[in-house]
């Protein structure tokens, strides 16, 4: 099995421990990982910002770079839901018979890590060790754009030394939004408080989710007010092991 | 441009789009109200917990919603027909249409009924189109006295408040504040804010006007085509009450609420109950077709409001905006409208439904910043009964309004316009993203603190720094990790950085 990484433009820049730790575990579970260094953006963010020709550009270079992929796995919920929510609207509008064409052949082959974990793979216990009590967010896109269900917590349960603390009021949103969370800073703010509320009541050690950008938004505010409380994407508890520990920024 | 108007904490809230502030200013007066939001969070809790008992006991509840949005999309198809063909019904039933291509014509059809009626008076069941042709304000001026008789209606017009929300319009209002306005309306010094106390002096000022006033205004919930019915659903009685004793019925209506047979009710009483009022069924549905003699209003009128309405059928991606039968489901859903509640949105339809529906009706002219009011988390979709899917509409709304603004002056110069050029044309080669990345590491280097943190950002920045810290850029992205590992494989050098 052979998979092509697609890290996208924050966790390249912004969590690359994230990158690392799916390189890690994908290699230890015997998938051949490579990794396009021409790559970008899935075009999310002009999309959702209303630059539709701009996000069409990043989304038809985003299908050339991977048409011909054995697997492309993406560590991140929103961009896998952009790439299947809003490519299709975009080529339509904007593309070609071609694009659309190779579009519709690399689409079954996109995986959200979990989904290429779970459902590729076939596997739920990764092997991980992390002896630490953690809370599991949902993010929007993971949960009603992707309908992961139960799979990200079926392989928290299967990693060793793990409690899992379940958070209350799992499918309400943190605020993050992307540039939402500038655009009306206030709103998205007090939404963020509503949700670290819940969050922080798990008393918790750490917040795991399937997206670095919800993380970030959530991580962001424990800083600022002091919380013990510090986030990790779930590809870095699934890569830990007890000679490998986590990765665990101060 | 919209003006913005000065808007404080006691000012009667703005619900006309033309003169509402954008939205995160609109937003301002709620975020710094405690216990407003604390009246919107638990009344939307409270609703919200009935639904999902309701719809979890309907197992076919996804092929409700199916069939639900079929209906509905089947009558938009050919709603010229099935209009005309309720037209016929209704008029041979005894019933008077008219037709109203905007708010102001609706609103004069209106008055000269009343003229007619030599109607000084008119009571009125809650209709959510009347507030969208700001008719009570144009009826008190040219002389006629209006009174709404739903019971939040009732507290909104007395306490001189806009409504928050379509279905519970005083959600935003508690019980102390309830027993306030009607002890200083009513001349009830003594008044409890006891609930059955409360409903007791709101039923004895009611049953006066019932008594003497013989006109009545209402909206629709449904028109029937097959049969010329128009369908109220409602809690309280009151709208039934003004089906019973007025001589005179004006029933306003948007052209997307009819139905094509009397059967699809079966399909949509079901839904609209649940999703609404977390009910099984609404306490009181009236259904009336024309005038029946010696029964209920002698004389039937139904203004068929346009104001918007084909132009948004006319879009074949915003067509399905239509189908909304404003059960408010998604704004009980909705995160956004949980912290602001309806007042911020600056129109009569707040939540998600509002933030498109409001800049549609408005032919994107005023309401621009409603469309970016969602974090896009898509609960508004998952709960909508007739599967409007509103991420995707508020996303070519944003589109259609960033088309609109990137070609000013203003917007051309705006720090989030000029980043995300810059960022389309960094994205499109890697070496670029590459060389931003290291520019920014330097560029944040300034405004990193000794714990690798940023605290504080300028410009657009400094909305995200207000409540929340940003983690310094690390030093090694995941690109150069992964070459420094030398184990770029076949397919890498195959898709060398310059690829496109």
């Amino acid at each position: 099995m052979r998979a092509s990484l697609f890290i996208t433009c924050y966790n390249d820049t912004l969590f690359p421990e994230t990158g690392r730790a799916v390189v890690t575990l994908l290699e230890r579970l015997s998938v051949e990982v490579e990794f396009r260094p021409g790559q970008t953006c899935c075009g999310q963010m002009h999309a959702n910002t209303g630059f539709r020709g701009e996000a069409f550009s990043q989304a038809r270079r985003l299908v050339r770079m991977y048409q011909d992929a054995e697997a492309v796995v993406i560590p991140s919920s929103s961009c896998v839901a952009m790439i299947r929510d809003q490519y299709p609207g975009l080529f339509e509008e904007l593309g070609n018979e071609e694009l659309r064409m190779q579009f519709a052949a690399m689409l079954p082959r996109v995986y959200e890590l979990s989904e290429f974990l779970v459902d590729k793979l076939g596997v739920e216990d990764v092997g991980a060790y992390f002896p630490h009590k953690v809370t599991y967010h949902a993010s929007c896109h993971g949960l009603r754009g992707l309908h992961l269900g139960d799979r990200p917590m079926r392989l928290l349960a299967k990693v060793r030394g793990l409690e899992l603390a379940p958070l209350p009021n799992l499918d309400r949103c943190c605020g993050f939004g992307g540039t939402f969370s500038v655009k009306n800073g206030d709103v998205s703010s007090a939404m963020l408080a509503v949700k670290l509320e819940d969050v922080l009541g798990t008393r918790a050690e750490f917040c795991t989710a399937l997206d670095n950008s919800c993380l970030m938004h959530l991580g962001g505010a424990m800083h600022r007010q002091f919380a013990p409380m510090k986030t990790i994407h779930m590809a870095q508890i699934l890569a830990s092991t007890q000679s490998q520990p986590a990765e665990v920024l101060a | 441009m919209s003006a913005v108007v000065e808007h404080s904490l006691t000012d009667r809230p703005v619900l006309d789009p033309a003169l509402a502030p954008p939205f995160p200013v609109a937003a301002l007066p709620v975020l710094r109200n405690p216990q407003l939001r604390k009246n919107v969070a638990h009344a939307i809790d409270v609703i919200q917990a009935k639904r999902a008992h309701l719809v979890a006991e309907k197992t076919d509840w996804q092929e409700l919603r199916a069939a639900a949005s079929a209906i509905k999309d089947e009558a938009l198809a050919h709603l010229d027909a099935y209009l005309t063909q309720f037209e016929g019904r209704c008029t041979t039933a005894g019933g008077v249409v008219h037709w109203a291509a905007d708010a102001a014509e609706a609103r004069r059809i209106i008055l000269e009924i009343l003229r007619e009626e030599k109607a000084d008076e008119v009571i009125k069941i809650k209709t959510m189109t009347s507030a969208e042709i700001q008719l009570n304000p144009y009826l008190e001026a040219a002389g006629v006295r209006t009174y709404e008789t739903d019971l939040a209606e009732i507290i909104l017009q007395l306490g001189e408040d806009e409504p928050s929300h379509i279905v519970v319009p005083a959600l935003h209002v508690n019980r102390s504040q309830v027993r306030e306005i009607f002890a200083r309306k009513m001349g009830l010094p003594d008044l409890s804010d006891e609930p059955k106390l409360l409903t007791a002096a709101a039923r004895n000022y009611l049953r006066q006007k019932f008594l003497s006033v013989p006109t009545a205004i209402s909206g629709a919930n449904f028109l029937i085509a097959e049969t010329g019915a128009v369908v109220i659903v409602e809690s309280e009685g009151n709208g039934r009450m003004c089906l019973t004793l007025p001589r005179t019925m004006i029933t306003l209506a948007g052209i997307e609420k009819v139905l094509p047979r009397f059967q699809d009710l079966e399909v949509m009483l079901q839904l609209l109950a649940r999703s609404a009022t977390g009910e099984r069924m609404s306490p009181y549905t009236s259904l009336w077709t024309g005038v029946t003699p010696g029964d209920g209003p002698q004389k039937f009128h139904v203004v068929l409001l346009d104001n918007g309405r084909s132009s948004i059928l006319a879009s074949k991606k915003e067509r399905q905006t239509l189908r909304c039968i404003r059960c408010a489901a998604c704004m009980n859903a909705c995160p956004v409208y949980r912290q602001t509640g309806g007042h911020a949105y600056g129109s009569v339809y707040p939540g998600p439904i509002g933030a498109i529906l409001t800049p549609q009706l408005e032919h994107l002219r005023h309401a621009q910043s409603l469309p970016f009011a969602s974090s896009l988390c898509g609960a508004c979709y998952e709960v909508c009964p007739v599967k409007i899917n509103i991420p995707e509409i508020l996303i070519d709304l944003r589109a259609q309004v960033t088309d609109q603004e990137r070609k000013t002056v203003g917007k051309f110069f705006d720090p989030m316009y000029v980043g995300l050029r810059a960022a389309n044309v960094i994205f499109s080669r890697a070496w670029m993203f590459h060389a931003a990345q290291r520019m920014g590491r330097m560029g944040l280097k300034l405004f990193t603190r000794k714990d690798g943190w940023i605290h504080s950002l300028p410009s657009v920045g400094g909305k995200w720094t207000q409540t929340r810290d940003l983690r310094g850029l690390p030093k090694e992205t995941f690109h150069q990790w992964w070459k420094d590992r030398g184990q770029s494989s076949k397919g890498a050098r195959e898709h060398g950085s310059e690829a496109r």
